[in-house]
């Protein structure tokens, strides 16, 4: 008969069980214990062992035998304290003792609902594989016909279009003595800004720290006004500090709007302050790693500088709705939100929707395509980032960006509107650290503009989080990085300097890389817009869904 | 590449000319087209400039087709022009080459003369699509005092196929392009010059723009924006979009195709109208390279190049005839007697209108852009020295 010790353990995981397994060294193991105070999770803890040990003095081998009683590093088998892989651990540890290894065969998805509740994280999609983006190729190199362009030395000019472009019959203009003059009279001219057409998509004050943030807005100065580079940051739902939005550097920021209006008060108080208008204003409708859902912040992360900013109290939960409740159409949609919010900055501010991925994007196209104050439509696909979702809506639901912008071009391209109502792509640009790549090919679908977060994340404060699900800790407040936390604890471990300084690396060596890709096609004065004949992809099936060339 | 030679006189001249220069270019074409767009129309058609003349070549049956056609629509055959074939080695025959000058049927005779091209511009597109598919009909163009003659092979044997040395065939405005195929298919709609309601273009050099540029002409809604066997025909429809459709002054049309970065239209007087035009149309930048010459309606000649073209073209002559080729040799061969230090070679600001009948142009519309004379050895200094610095 069995012991009944051995059938108490029968409801404990096995480590097999678990995403990532600890791979801790005992001979290099300093007992310094850095680690396990790192450690977001608690996934590892010391631990006191019973073991024999065996030793050997002396010129000829002599060994005895002594069971003494050791301290050592253990992996807890808790699934609520699951390792995630986030590797502070490995980082802080003197000797190279101890890191996290990937379990391809954990069952943590079996396991992770514990106590009914569904299992949320941070991140994006949990899928490792090559994404579409990664798997479309530039095969239109000018050869001998048309000589390519030195990226180098060649002038480019890499920019695009935010805002609603007049229809070419529409043109208020008359010709005076030969010269085209603007007529103003009963026209409504749209406002437009000329950006680069890579933007740093909707991260709020909240979700991000105050040194992620404050690092990615001194960035973005720094880009517009030494670099030369117009990129524009999108604020998220959650407002802007009021300093700001009475700055001169309000006009590299879009400010978003969703469902929660949170931080809202602070913008309208400032309206009359503000000394420059903001690049633009999104409406979020949706969300492509959690479409339907909407945002929350947890109430961990609502701290005083949050609650300000956003104007409630602390430590509450602050959870958007999924849509906007003052609202139950499109038409009202267009109306009461993009013409209010027009309104609101004298019709001088482009205002556009951003919505996720989904096969009903083309009614909500067709639909701002009539209304003449629709500025651009975003367009966030399935691989999209988030601080929190479900995992089930972060894996399971969504829409692919290719085929979605895709068809969107395609439409306003039979309409004759494709140049009226720019399309901006974004959800997994950059998954593979192929930002440029990526970036160009939706750029060829038919994107006006391509908006990226996770990326950058990645790129510019070291997020360690991956598509093997790793650490994606966002909505816990405890960002082993200080990334996406309000605990100055682990926020002060971020250098808002080196943010900025990488965020410039990163928008300058995606402009090389933009010209790399460019040039070779013989395009510099416009950007390739729908320019899909140069790109190809060696699926059959993908080829033809996309309209553009199979190559194998 | 492709070599283009364009001719416009105050006397009316012989498309042989045109030739000619081609054939000191022959490094730059491969026999592949000789297209030649004539206006202003001299010898038999001198009488005939308010009729409608259909260029085209047609199979035996095809031309059965297009009289029924032509018949149907009320239009009335007044005169024929065929070339006087010459056998040719290497270029085999067609079964009927032709410029058929018509009458407008009677329906139209009284109506304004934009109803007149529309329905010009819709007959020369039926036949097209009726004849295209059995290569029985190809229609080239179809307008008054405008003829179009298109053959595969070199243009000078091309030329003495047509037996154009001998010919009385004579204009004052002539573009001919040799023909240099590079990534479309040998096909008598794939070459230069194109022509579109008194619009007419020819290109060299690839147009790496084209399928965003297509695809904005196609959606125009005009069913003369179509073919596109070529990725320089765009540039024709280009032409008339702008300065037909739009009403802009022909020099936007540099605008247009290759317009100036924001810094640089500040200094424009009309830079607010500038922006807005480049905005509304951002797709139609070529991006070239491409060197671009072309007619208008009213008969004015222009080039035009992108910054990609390294090689400009030579607008030169003097007053009363001026060539507009790709290359320097052509416009020796033509115009040999020329003081060659006022040739033009305009770079990638520069547009260059030669008005009808070689008047001059003496219209300066901007610090960046400069419409030159014809003979503007000092301006030209001008232009360059205000780009650089």
């Amino acid at each position: 008969m069995e012991p009944a010790a051995r059938l108490d353990g029968n409801h404990k995981l096995s480590i097999k069980e678990l995403p990532y397994i600890v791979r801790w060294r005992d001979d290099r193991c300093t007992r310094c214990g850095r680690c396990t105070a790192v450690c977001p999770v608690n996934a590892i803890g010391p631990a006191v062992k019973v073991k024999r040990v065996v030793n050997s003095e002396g010129g000829a081998p002599a060994p005895t035998a002594a069971r003494r009683v050791v301290h050592v590093i253990e992996q807890v088998t808790d699934i609520q304290r699951h390792c995630v892989g986030c590797a502070a651990c490995a980082l802080v540890c003197p000797n190279s003792a101890i890191e996290p290894e990937l379990n391809p065969q954990n069952k943590l998805l079996h396991y992770s609902n514990r106590g009914g509740d569904a299992y949320k994280r941070g991140g994006r999609k949990n899928d490792p594989s090559l994404s579409v983006l990664d798997r479309l190729k530039f095969t239109r190199i000018s050869m001998l016909t048309d000589p390519a362009l030195d990226a180098g030395r060649h002038e480019f000019r890499v920019r695009t279009l935010l805002g609603r472009l007049l229809s070419p019959d529409n043109l208020p203009l008359n010709t005076v003595d030969g010269k085209l003059v603007v007529d103003r009279r009963d026209i409504y001219i749209p406002p437009v800004r000329e950006i680069y057409p890579i933007m740093i998509g909707s991260m709020s004050i909240g979700a991000l720290s105050p040194p992620m943030w404050e690092g990615l807005a001194m960035g973005i100065a720094h880009l517009n006004e030494v670099e030369g580079l117009p990129v524009v940051m999108c604020s998220g739902e959650g407002g802007i500090p009021s300093r700001l939005l009475r700055s001169r550097f309000l006009k590299y920021f879009i400010i978003q709007i969703a469902s929660g209006y949170f931080g809202w008060d602070e913008i309208i108080r400032s309206l009359p302050h503000m000394v420059e208008d903001p690049a633009a204003v999104e409406i979020k409708y949706g969300q492509g790693a959690k479409p339907g859902d909407g945002g929350l912040l947890m109430a961990q992360k609502v701290m005083k500088l949050i609650a300000e900013i956003r104007g409630v109290p602390q430590h509450i939960d602050l959870a958007s709705p999924p849509t906007h409740q003052t609202q139950y159409s499109i038409e009202e949609s267009a109306a009461k939100m993009i013409q209010s919010m027009s309104m609101a900055w004298g019709f001088r501010v482009p205002v556009y929707p951003k919505i996720s991925g989904t096969n009903t994007a083309r009614a909500v196209l067709n639909n701002l395509a009539r209304n003449p104050y629709a500025a651009a439509l975003s367009i966030d696909g399935e691989d999209g980032g988030t601080g929190a979702a479900y995992n089930v809506s972060l894996d399971k639901m969504g829409h692919p960006i290719a085929s979605n912008i895709r068809d969107c071009y395609l439409d306003l391209v039979k309409q004759g509107k494709h140049n009226e109502l720019p399309l901006i792509a974004a959800g997994g640009v950059g998954k593979r650290g192929n930002l440029a790549a990526n970036a160009a090919a939706l750029i060829m679908l038919g994107a006006s503009a391509v908006s990226v977060g996770k990326y950058i994340m990645q790129a510019t404060a070291d997020c360690f989080g991956d598509e093997n699900n790793r650490c994606n800790l966002c909505n816990t407040g405890r960002c082993p990085r200080g990334i996406t936390t309000q605990d100055p604890k682990l926020y002060r471990r971020l250098d808002p300097d080196r943010v900025a300084e990488r965020l410039v690396d990163v928008f300058r060596a995606a402009d090389s890389e933009l010209k790399k890709i460019f040039a070779p096609m013989g395009r510099s004065t416009e950007l390739p817009i729908g320019m899909s004949d140069a790109l190809s992809i060696d699926d059959k099936a993908m080829a033809e869904r996309l309209e553009i060339h199979y190559a194998c | 590449m492709c070599r283009l030679a364009a001719i416009t006189s105050e006397d009316f001249f012989s498309p042989i000319e045109n030739i000619l220069a081609l054939e000191t270019m022959k490094e730059g074409h491969d026999g592949s087209g000789l297209g030649l767009t004539l206006k202003d129309l001299g010898g038999e058609f001198r009488t005939l400039k308010e009729y409608p003349i259909l260029s085209g070549i047609c199979s035996r049956s095809g031309i059965n087709v297009l009289d029924d056609y032509m018949n149907n629509m009320g239009f009335k055959l007044k005169h024929v022009w065929t070339p006087t074939i010459k056998p040719v080695k290497g270029i085999k025959p067609r079964e009927y080459y032709f410029a058929r000058v018509y009458d407008y049927p009677a329906s139209h005779k009284h109506k304004s003369q934009e109803e007149k091209e529309t329905l010009l511009m819709n007959s020369r597109i039926a036949l097209r699509k009726i004849g295209e598919a059995d290569q029985s009909i190809f229609v080239f163009s179809f307008y008054p005092d405008v003829i179009t003659l298109k053959e595969v092979g070199d243009p000078l044997a091309v030329g003495e196929f047509f037996g154009l040395d001998n010919d009385e065939l004579k204009a004052r405005i002539c573009l001919a392009q040799g023909r240099q195929n590079t990534n479309y298919a040998i096909y008598l709609y794939a070459c230069h010059p194109f022509f579109i309601q008194g619009c007419c273009t020819m290109a060299n050099g690839e147009n790496t723009a084209f399928l965003p540029i297509k695809q904005f002409l196609l959606s125009r809604g005009n069913p003369g924006y179509m073919g596109y066997n070529s990725d320089s025909e765009v540039l024709t429809h280009i032409l008339h979009y702008t300065t037909r459709h739009l009403n802009l002054p022909l020099k936007y049309y540099k605008d247009v195709i290759t317009p100036l970065s924001a810094a640089e239209m500040e200094g424009r007087p009309d830079a607010e109208a500038l922006r807005l035009l480049k905005q509304s149309l951002r797709p139609l930048c070529i991006d070239g390279p491409n060197c671009v010459i072309g007619f208008t309606p009213d008969g004015s000649c222009f080039m035009a190049q992108d910054s990609k073209k390294l090689r400009p073209g030579v607008v030169a002559g003097h007053k009363g005839k001026f060539a507009l080729m790709s290359e320097e040799c052509g416009v020796d061969k033509a115009l040999p007697d020329r003081d060659k230090a006022a040739d033009i070679y305009p770079m990638k600001y520069d547009f260059v209108i030669v008005a009808p009948r070689a008047q001059e142009v003496k219209e300066r519309a901007s610090d960046y852009i400069l419409y030159k004379t014809v003979s503007p050895r000092a301006q030209e200094v001008k232009v360059w020295n205000q780009l650089q610095g």
